[in-house]
């Protein structure tokens, strides 16, 4: 137990916790204020005077619509040919504007509406977690490695994998600690923008059920990136090996393998796609479609589908965790240490 | 007197496609009397490091036995690491850290009273700077702070690598005081050092390795009385009667080995017998003086990585053990 608040303390203290921390609360709150200013509550004042707006829009279109058929008349009388041409057949009589054509909506500001859009958000928010998790975990480790701090750690308590596994589970606290205090902020944050500056309509407690299950999901992601840098730095024993995993892993599966799957026509290539598990974990699911089945010389087609669901990438991004895991304790277990 | 380490027939391999098999350990004996200071001396890559790392359980052996506080390693090392105190190499600190952040987290998780480490600081000299960056620390004060660590603990094994790395001469001889107060208190401590004549003069036992094998141990004047060889330097009172008395004595049987205004003689048991050799011949002796050998010789003889003009010795040249004349060797990377 004392090790692991020592952990915790060792952690806190750093100053690149501390840093990025900062960056990470000056990050979420610049995204949150400059969100504020671009939503606006729609009042009934701003209703009706966007409905007045398109009242005059209307208006105005009517008013051109009639003059230019009376100037297609006056050029007939005239005795101009090619009317048609430059009014349309009927000198355009058959085009007037009707009212349906100009929504008021269309003329009313933005409106955060705080019930549709903030899943998207807490897929910011985890985006910014997750990067802050994998920069601490790998440097929190590395740096470990690197400066000599793991084995004057180990000559006090010569239990490799007690350490190691004291150590994961101090940072998975701390990212957990973390991920909850900021995520709790920030769903406050859209909510009073919803409240204040958009609306909260039909947020019943389904949807803040939902909400729940998204941010769980988030925290869940979040974890698990951290524990997979920390691990990659712990095998590599250093910080630039789980930036350079990172690195790697980025240019094989978003860039190599959509090369590869495009150039040999594979079917639904995006299923060997890693970001496709990480998004299909936050919308629940993913639909990837095979066009290659349609012939559409034939007409309208439905093309093959696949359904990549959150369990699946639960599964993947587990068992891909779970293996970077194991190979990190495997070695602090088996190798020297010099 | 009990052991507080033990070691015996200790080996180390490592194998590379590319260098083959190397012994960095090749059957390492040693051993180390409670209360004492022992002096654990090898040229670099003999195996010191290595040795020490394998002590403390950060490398595997191959093979072979290992003992602190009479507990079998690897097996017990939980058990007596909260009694050996150590310092590996030159550790480093996390650059950001104080001195007091560093040895509070240490002492933290060994669960020790945060009022020890105000002691070490004092102890090592450090506690007026205690509370500045690592980072602003000079390498002397870093060696100060890595010993502090070790100390914290209040071990009854201090294994020291290379402590007086750093240290200005003040500083060197404030940690030999320090050595000697703390075998004195009954403490163990183990120091590695290419210092010799600080190990000549704080140590009670040595033990040399060289390419892995333990070449010489024991208390320091046995060691440096074996390997004296007898050495005795003579003035005559005329420098002309140098070349009957070099003949003389070399007739008598002892190694003679003529210098410009003295001789130098090997062999000798007995001092008293040159005079009287050279008495019966007329010649006068103004100075007899044996000459004793000093721990760097000695080490130097052992090791055999003694500088000789023009040649230019890699680190892996040194005397193996067991082939006494058969002179330079290689192998035995890995300290």
């Amino acid at each position: 137990m004392s090790l692991y608040v020592t952990e915790l303390r060792r952690l806190g203290k750093r100053r690149l916790t501390r840093l990025l921390l900062v960056l990470l609360l000056l990050g979420l709150a610049t995204v949150a204020t400059a969100f504020s200013f671009s939503s606006h509550q729609l009042s009934k004042e701003v209703v009706a005077a966007a409905q007045v707006e398109s009242d005059a829009q209307y208006q105005r279109a009517v008013e051109d619509w009639k003059k230019t058929v009376a100037d297609c008349d006056a050029a007939k009388a005239r005795g101009d040919q090619n009317t048609e041409d430059r009014y349309g057949p009927n000198c355009g009589r058959d085009w007037q504007p009707q009212p349906e054509m100009f929504d008021p909506k269309w003329n009313l500001p933005y409106q955060f509406d705080f019930r549709a859009e903030f899943p998207t958000f807490i897929a910011v928010f985890a985006g910014a977690v997750a990067l802050f998790a994998f920069i601490v975990g790998a440097s929190y480790v590395g740096a470990e490695w690197s400066t000599g701090g793991m084995m004057n750690l180990l000559l006090w308590r010569p239990k490799r994998l007690a350490v190691l596994g004291t150590k994961l589970a101090a940072l998975l606290t701390t990212v957990l600690g973390v991920s909850l205090v900021l995520g709790a902020f920030w769903t406050f944050a859209f909510w009073l923008i919803g409240r204040y500056r958009g609306t909260t309509a039909k947020v019943t407690a389904g949807v803040w059920r939902s909400i729940g299950l998204d941010g769980l999901r988030a925290v869940g992601l979040i974890l698990l990136v951290g524990a997979v840098a920390f691990a990659l730095a712990s095998l590599g024993r250093h910080t630039a090996m789980a930036l350079g995993a990172a690195v790697a892993v980025f240019a094989i599966s978003e860039i190599g393998i959509r090369i590869a799957v495009n150039v040999l026509s594979v079917p639904f290539g995006d299923r060997y796609v890693l970001s496709t598990y990480a998004q299909s974990w936050f919308m629940k699911q993913v639909e990837l479609f095979d066009y290659d089945t349609c012939q559409f010389a034939k007409g309208a087609c439905e093309p093959a589908k696949l359904v990549v669901t959150w369990q699946q990438s639960a599964l993947v991004l587990g068992v891909g965790a779970a293996a970077v895991l194991i190979g990190a304790f495997w070695s602090m277990r088996r190798r020297d240490i010099s | 007197m009990s052991a507080v380490l033990e070691i015996e027939g200790l080996r180390k391999t490592y194998r590379s496609r590319k260098r083959g098999v190397r012994h960095a350990l090749d059957g390492f004996d040693m051993r180390v009397e409670a209360g004492q200071v022992h002096g654990f001396l090898g040229p670099n890559g003999s195996g010191k490091t290595t040795t020490l790392r394998t002590l403390l359980g950060l490398i595997r052996p191959n093979g072979g036995r290992m003992a602190i506080l009479g507990q079998e390693l690897p097996q017990a090392l939980p058990a007596v690491a909260g009694q050996v105190g150590a310092i590996v190499e030159s550790p480093q600190f996390f650059p950001h850290f104080s001195a007091r952040d560093t040895l509070g987290l240490l002492a933290q998780a060994g669960e020790l009273p945060r009022q020890r480490v105000d002691e070490v600081l004092e102890l090592v000299g450090l506690r007026d700077r205690a509370g500045e960056r690592v980072k602003t620390y000079s390498l002397g004060m870093k060696q100060r702070l890595a010993v502090a660590s070790a100390l914290l603990k209040n071990p009854k094994l201090l294994i020291l690598d290379e402590p007086a790395n750093g240290l200005d001469p003040g500083g060197i001889r404030e940690m030999r005081g320090l050595m000697r107060d703390l075998a004195t208190a009954g403490m163990t401590v183990v120091l590695s050092s290419h210092i010799l004549g600080e190990i000549q003069l704080i140590c009670d036992s040595v033990t040399i390795i060289s390419l892995g094998r333990r070449v010489a141990f024991g208390p320091v004047d046995e060691v440096l009385a074996a390997h004296s060889q007898g050495a005795v330097r003579v003035r005559l009172e005329a420098v002309t009667d140098l070349p009957q008395a070099a003949e003389t004595l070399t007739r008598a049987g002892i190694r003679v080995t003529a210098e410009p205004d003295h001789l130098m003689l090997a062999g000798v048991d007995k001092p008293a017998a040159v005079s009287r050799v050279l008495a019966e011949q007329g010649l006068y002796v103004s100075e007899l003086t044996p000459v004793a050998v000093d721990l760097e010789s000695v080490f130097l003889e052992l090791t055999a990585t003694a500088p000789v003009p023009g040649q230019h010795r890699q680190v892996d040249q040194s005397m193996k053990v067991g082939e006494p004349g058969s002179g330079a060797t290689t192998g035995g990377w890995g300290a």
